[in-house]
């Protein structure tokens, strides 16, 4: 069990269960719908950009404890953000679960560095984050994970 | 407890040795995360026995030459091997003649070979091909596909809130443009047994010929195509103890004479001009190109294997684990079996609160235990029960009791976890 605590921290629980910034706001400007076709997770992010800040995000969608969490641990990490930060924190993100494992002024969002040992899960974890990067975009195509 | 135990322990086959069929599978020694493996994704694909590896790898290492065309000691021996193992298929389906047996890659491209070669020669716009709500995507998107080329229509039987198929709905839908139905014999995500005989008898009464998708059913229950009287039917090797990239389609002579090839290439021709070229006779005409050789030997192999433990045992020793796993998950609160119908085989499928399958896969697989998570390629039987997936436990002959009990466990593990 030691190993999966490390996939599934108390912060990840916890998002899991009371996802932050969960909804659909009424004022969003840019979104982007994700999909993973291989769980069916599914996931909307909205955001509301002015001057190139990212003045509010949020999302809706349903999947496992690890997208969930990872959803709502970006748009906490997201808000005020410049565009190019966010990206910066996307190519962070991506680094840590999915490239060398190194991470560092992630903030919060290390407690997901756990994912990187678990690659079946990579994908859940970057649902989100694949689906901010149409929304900045503004794709019209559904983001999958394929 | 203890009468679900009592229970399950009076329907254990009686002189079925499961350790005994257990040795026979070096792979079901092995460990995970450093807890013994429980395989529990049969539906999936099969592990495969000793006399299965050691065909191909005798046939690798003796036998190897391409087939029905060297004159060399190797070819001819090949040849016999590929054709014996066709031999075998024949009497393990009880068809009439190996020409009726058509090796493919699998239970996918067989139901593709009969939409592209007899769909199309039969569809014209507004023809309807009739399937079940309960169809892995393999026996839809082929039809889709064919009714984008040829202006046929899809129609879906429906099925009910245990996953059962609705026979008087498919009474009503079996119509006049009904060109042919193509059923699952079993519900690879739910382990519906559909009634397939009925069915085809009632499509017969109407001139419609009926493809049964038997990929889920061969592994598990005894299968006669001559008294099923289906027109064609589909398997994989890979699900039945074999390599995968095999399966077969057996079709009926007549209806397979005066189809045209599936795909064009070597082994399926009899004569090539750059005018014109004519057909090899049944199977090989749908047989273009070199086969998986060394695949249909092991195929064979592991037929031979079933047959020697006996699909009857298998079928009891299947039935009393289904019925121990349902009795034992039903005591897990929060625990909600998707696919609650009469006649099942060998599959469960679930879902937990608050705790999604993708999670419950993980978390399982760090016991050891093996599912599948996910849609189980049959997205939608999924909408239909309005989950995005579920997770999946299926059965094989060497499973056992302590496997579904350290499931059991492992869910419980999931649960506490989760808090």
């Amino acid at each position: 069990m030691s190993d999966l605590r490390e996939l599934y921290q108390e912060v990840i629980f916890d998002h899991n269960r009371q996802p932050r910034n969960f909804g659909r706001p009424a004022d969003a400007n840019r979104h982007a719908h994700g999909y993973n076709p291989l769980c069916g997770d599914k996931v909307t992010i909205y955001l509301r950009v002015a001057n190139g800040v990212i003045q509010d995000v949020a999302f809706e969608g349903s999947g496992c404890a690890i997208s969930t969490a990872s959803a709502s641990l970006m748009t906490e990490a997201l808000k005020g953000k410049t565009e190019a930060e966010a990206e910066q924190l996307f190519k962070g993100f991506h680094e840590m679960v999915a490239g060398s494992g190194a991470h560092g002024g992630l903030g919060k969002l290390e407690v997901l560095a756990g994912v990187r040992e678990f690659p079946t899960r990579v994908k859940c974890a970057t649902l989100a984050w694949h689906t901010l990067g149409a929304a900045l975009k503004g794709a019209d195509e559904p983001v999958t994970t394929e | 407890m203890s009468s679900v135990a009592e229970v399950a322990f009076a329907r254990q086959e009686p002189g079925y040795d499961v350790e005994r069929v257990r040795a026979e599978f070096p792979i079901l020694a092995s460990s995970v995360h450093g807890k013994p493996l429980v395989y529990l994704d049969n539906a999936a694909t099969t592990q495969k026995p000793r006399a299965v590896i050691d065909a191909e790898r005798e046939y690798y290492e003796h036998t190897n030459a391409n087939i029905h065309r060297g004159v060399h000691a190797l070819s001819e021996r090949a040849t016999a091997a590929f054709e014996g193992a066709r031999e075998r298929v024949r009497r393990f389906l009880n068809a009439a003649s190996t020409k009726e047996i058509v090796f493919t890659r699998g239970t996918t491209e067989a139901i593709n070979l009969v939409a592209q070669s007899y769909g199309r020669s039969c569809c014209t716009a507004g023809d309807e091909i009739l399937i079940s709500a309960l169809e892995h995507h393999s026996n839809i998107v082929p039809w889709q596909l064919l009714c984008e080329q040829s202006g046929a229509l899809l129609r879906v039987v429906p099925i009910g809130d245990a996953g059962e198929f609705l026979f008087d709905e498919y009474r009503k839908l079996l119509g006049p443009r009904t060109r042919l139905v193509a059923l699952a014999q079993v519900s690879n995500s739910l382990g519906t047994v559909l009634p397939v005989r009925q069915a085809i008898e009632l499509a017969h009464e109407r001139g419609v010929p009926v493809l049964v998708d038997g990929a889920q059913a061969v592994a598990h229950e005894p299968v006669d195509v001559r008294a099923l009287d289906c027109d064609f039917y589909a398997f994989s090797g890979h699900k039945i103890y074999g390599p995968t990239g095999t399966g077969v389609l057996y079709g009926k002579r007549a209806l397979l004479e005066a189809m045209p090839p599936y795909q064009g290439g070597g082994d399926m021709i009899r004569s090539v001009t750059f005018e014109k070229s004519t057909w090899a006779d049944l199977p090989y005409k749908f047989e273009a190109g070199t086969p998986n050789i060394a695949g249909v030997v092991g195929l064979g192999a592991a037929l031979e294997f079933v047959e020697r433990i006996g699909l009857e045992s298998i079928s009891a020793h299947e039935t009393g684990l289904l019925e121990y796993a349902t009795a034992r998950v039903a005591e897990i609160a929060g625990l909600r079996i998707i696919g609650t119908a009469p006649e099942k085989a060998g599959i469960l499928s679930f879902v937990l609160d608050r705790i999604h399958p993708h999670d419950i896969g993980t978390i399982l697989d760090h016991q050891g235990v093996a599912v599948r998570a996910g849609h189980h390629c049959a997205m939608p039987v999924m909408q239909r029960f309005h989950v995005p997936a579920t997770a999946r436990a299926s059965f094989a002959l060497y499973n056992t009791r302590a496997e579904v009990d350290a499931l059991i466990g492992a869910i419980h593990k999931a649960k506490e976890l989760f808090g």
